[in-house]
């Protein structure tokens, strides 16, 4: 179960990194286009951050390492949120990174509830 | 065109996700929970909101700008609530802390919490007999 684990990670990285690889993000349709290649390389740098989250998630030891990894990772999926409304000029991620960030703190705290040993109405 | 602005913003950003990547590094390099808990959070935290700080300097006040200061303002009240409650949860279900750390304050004041509570139960069921004789 635990190679199954591994090896279905690995595939689901393989493939994100070769759908980025071929159709890279549209991050220079924008008017402002003099700050595209910076947008992108801070993408980049922020999804690396994500590969790293995602590693510990694979390979914490207890479950609250893995709830730890998940929460850092949805406030990492703000920020990239923030770059695509800047590089793209829409501001309407702005309003999927408000969400995302709302969502993920109930979660976390319902799943933190939950790993103290309290039923979750308490 | 680049103005100062834009500049400002720009470096913003830089900082942030440096803060972003560094904190990620933590997570994985740190030996405990409470430790890649609090290495993750404070730099991740800092990190995205300087991030959206300059997305709202480079987008400017409209409509994104606005929301991208709405923003900040649940990222910094959500983060660190979270954490809180994640470090409270492991504590209470009992993963223990790394080998090498010197200090529990969490454990102290729940035994002495625990011990205060102890007593008041011993000495409980004499006052009422005192009430019931009078």
């Amino acid at each position: 179960m635990r190679t199954l684990s591994w090896v279905l990670g690995a595939v689901i990285l393989v493939a994100v990194v070769c759908w980025l690889a071929v159709y890279p993000p549209p991050l220079d349709l924008g008017p402002e286009a003099h700050y595209a290649a910076f947008v992108t390389s801070a993408f980049y740098i922020l999804l690396l951050a994500g590969v790293l989250c995602l590693f510990r998630v694979l390979r914490g030891p207890t479950s609250a390492d893995r709830l730890v990894a998940l929460d850092i990772f949805g406030v990492l999926i703000v920020g990239c949120c923030a770059l695509f409304a800047m590089g793209t000029g829409q501001s309407w991620y702005i309003d999927i990174g408000i969400t995302w960030a709302l969502m993920s703190f109930i979660g976390a705290l319902a799943l933190a509830k939950y790993l103290e040993g309290r039923p979750l109405d308490d | 065109m680049i103005d100062f602005v834009h500049v400002v913003g720009m470096v913003f950003i830089g900082g942030g996700v440096a803060f972003d990547l560094f904190g990620c590094l933590g997570l994985v390099r740190l030996p405990d929970v409470y430790n890649r808990l609090q290495a993750a959070t404070k730099c991740v935290t800092l990190g995205t909101c300087s991030v959206l700080l300059g997305t709202c300097l480079i987008v400017g006040p409209s409509g994104g700008g606005w929301r991208a200061l709405l923003c900040i303002l649940f990222v910094v009240l959500t983060a660190p609530v979270s954490a809180h409650a994640i470090a409270r949860g492991a504590h209470r279900a009992g993963i223990r802390l790394w080998e090498g750390s010197v200090s529990d304050a969490y454990s102290e004041d729940r035994d002495a919490l625990n011990a205060k509570q102890q007593a008041r139960n011993d000495n409980a069921p004499a006052t009422p007999q005192t009430e019931t004789r009078t």
